[in-house]
């Protein structure tokens, strides 16, 4: 099926295999983001359905401590008979937690902030941008020492420390993106015709800045799984027995270094996954947005390839 | 220049100002009493924390407090004493200062040193393989973090050599060959991720100045092609890799602060970690502060040295 087609799709069962046929044809033009996606998505699989992945119980403490990897045991056990394979799955559900949970309040806030700093613009803007700035001189991980110091250690209190932490970062991005945004002829227009600041951001600036910035906020997650991994790493995030990849590679490299490798290796093969995909999939995004950005959209839509608007990232006007 | 430097200064005063009030009111405002949080899990009766609240203050209105522990900021007590060990901030500041200094100073010493000549090998040969093993280092420094990295290496040298970094740190003037030992892990982990921005900096700007007509004037004047590099193309590349430098350095803070934990150095980064598990507010507060105020005079620094390296920058403008 061709995504240049006028004739609208009807059926439920047509949008679905023209959405698989141009996911398909994505995969195909980006390789190398097709592998971090599918990386990602693996993740979040396992992370969702850490209950039946896992083969153990991650908290069951048994005696058969630090064995190396067997068929019994895949990732082998720590010092506590702990199954390591299963805290490594239920370590993917706290980390992608707190990372999904801050990367949404952090682009919540940020692309509110910068979008109504940008929209406003004047004194208002500049005094958003003076705030804003103070944030940006916070090192990351000391902006989000202090939040966990006076919320005390846990996942959430962890997921509002790193999300105050990168909101300043996507504020300034998404002010950016609105700022250009602001002087096309169509917010021109819906302005001559009467529209009201509120329904200009949010029928005119948001759906057209916000995904050129998507690119960059994808590449955040990344960030904030380090993040994460940084604070439970430092005893700072969730809290014991509960398995998260960062205390896992502490108890490892604190207790048992030498006698069970395998307890740290295998966390760390997850967390190195988690953030290279992240990664690669936002260079991937970025350069299918700055593609599409010095392309006329309508020659590349006739002629079949693939722009962003195939993901369904479009606005719908 | 001295007015410019001076302006400069002026400048840092009201954004240290409010970076003081948010970490001040994010540790004073978000819920939780104070004294509670100090007590910690352990059950206090409520004289005995009436008292601790009155030793610190804590029954004075917001303002007082703030104005109390700024005064103590600026006439060199910082904030008091540790609630922890009762040692005075003062002495705990004056002992992790130099550590954390000499890591960072190590850092970027390292990664100018590497990434300046690297940058310049690649941009020479732009598409062969020295700009290609440049480019897949470089890559790797940019993705893994240097949690990640530090743990392997520190895995790697046991499995391999059966060797650790010594366990207490000494300073270089005590104990130049320990201090070396310790020192270097964390130097050039830090330095990798570092060098891996810079690299990527100064290999895209030099080749811009390769391509500009100067380069071209003087390579028709038969000069050779290392004198080219070195004394037309360098010079102009530079600049972008010092901005570099200063945009990093909250990033590079982040990283020592992480490295100086697992490395058991007893740095400023290692003092705000332990402070905030054991919820020693006071250090906390105070280190934060200073933190920030550390990569504020390195973004000073960089702008001062920015402007003499660009004469269309500074004083003037």
């Amino acid at each position: 099926m061709k995504l240049g087609q006028k004739k609208p799709l009807r059926s439920r069962g047509q949008r679905m295999a023209a959405l698989v046929s141009s996911t398909l044809a994505l995969a195909k033009a980006r390789p190398l983001g097709a592998i971090a996606a599918s990386g990602l998505i693996l993740m979040v699989l396992v992370a969702l359905l850490a209950d039946v992945v896992a083969t153990h119980d991650p908290l069951q403490q048994t005696v058969r401590i630090l064995e190396p990897p067997s068929a019994g045991h895949f990732f082998g056990t720590d010092d506590l008979g702990r199954d390591v394979f299963s805290r490594v799955v239920h370590g993917a559900r706290a980390t992608l937690f707190v990372g999904f949970l801050s990367l949404g309040l952090a682009t919540a806030s940020g692309v509110a902030i910068g979008t109504v700093s940008a929209y406003r613009g004047g004194t208002f803007d500049l005094l958003v941008q003076r705030f804003v700035d103070v944030f940006l001189g916070f090192p990351f991980l000391v902006a989000a020492l202090i939040v966990v110091v006076a919320l005390g250690p846990s996942s959430i209190s962890a997921a509002l420390a790193i999300a105050l932490a990168l909101a300043p970062q996507i504020a300034r991005l998404s002010r950016a993106a609105v700022l250009s945004t602001k002087e096309e002829g169509y917010v021109e227009a819906a302005r001559a015709s009467g529209a009201g600041p509120a329904r200009i951001i949010w029928r005119h600036l948001l759906p057209n800045s916000f995904p050129p910035i998507l690119a960059q906020i994808t590449g955040y997650l990344g960030t904030a799984v380090v993040a994460e991994t940084a604070l439970s790493f430092l005893r700072l995030g969730v809290p014991p027995p509960d398995p998260s990849w960062g205390r896992m590679l502490q108890e490892g490299v604190q207790q048992y270094f030498e006698v069970a490798p395998w307890a740290i290796m295998f966390p760390g093969l997850a967390l190195a996954i988690t953030v290279l995909s992240a990664a690669l999939l936002g260079d991937q995004l970025r350069n299918l947005v700055w593609a599409k950005e010095n392309a006329h959209p309508k020659v590349k839509v006739e002629s079949g390839t693939l722009t962003l608007g195939s993901q369904g990232m479009e606005p719908r006007d | 220049m001295l007015r410019y430097i001076a302006w400069r200064l002026a400048l840092l005063i009201p954004t240290l100002l409010a970076a003081s009030v948010v970490v001040f009111l994010v540790m004073r405002v978000l819920p939780g009493d104070v004294s509670q949080v100090i007590a910690g899990d352990v059950a206090v009766s409520p004289a005995v924390r009436e008292a601790l609240a009155e030793e610190l203050g804590l029954n004075d209105p917001l303002h007082v407090q703030y104005g109390q522990w700024l005064w103590s900021m600026v006439n060199g007590k910082f904030g008091g004493n540790s609630l922890e060990s009762k040692e005075s901030i003062r002495s705990i500041i004056g002992q992790q200062l130099p550590v954390t200094l000499l890591l960072t100073g190590y850092t970027l010493l390292l990664s100018i040193l590497v990434s300046l000549p690297l940058g310049m090998l690649a941009a020479r040969w732009s598409n062969r393989w020295p700009d290609y093993i440049t480019r897949i280092v470089s890559l790797g420094g940019l993705s893994l973090p240097s949690l990640l990295v530090a743990v392997l290496v520190l895995l790697g040298l046991l499995l391999a050599f059966r060797w650790s970094p010594p366990i207490l740190y000494a300073s270089p003037w005590a104990d130049p060959w320990t201090h070396l030992q310790i020192m270097i892990w964390p130097a050039l982990i830090l330095a990798w991720e570092q060098s891996s921005h810079l690299v990527r900096v100064t290999r895209a700007s030099v080749l811009e100045a390769l391509d500009r007509s100067y380069v071209a004037t003087a390579r028709s004047k038969g000069l050779a092609e290392r004198v080219v590099l070195v004394k037309h193309a360098l010079p102009n590349a530079l600049i972008p890799t010092v901005t570099m430098i200063g945009l990093h350095f909250g990033v590079l803070i982040s990283g020592a602060v992480i490295l100086e934990n697992i490395f058991g150095l007893p740095g400023i980064g290692r003092g705000i970690v332990h402070a905030a598990q054991v919820r020693d507010y006071p250090v906390v507060q105070s280190l934060a502060v200073l933190l920030v105020l550390f990569s504020l005079v390195v973004n000073l620094v960089v702008d001062i040295v920015y402007s003499r390296l660009d004469p269309r920058v500074g004083p003037s403008s």
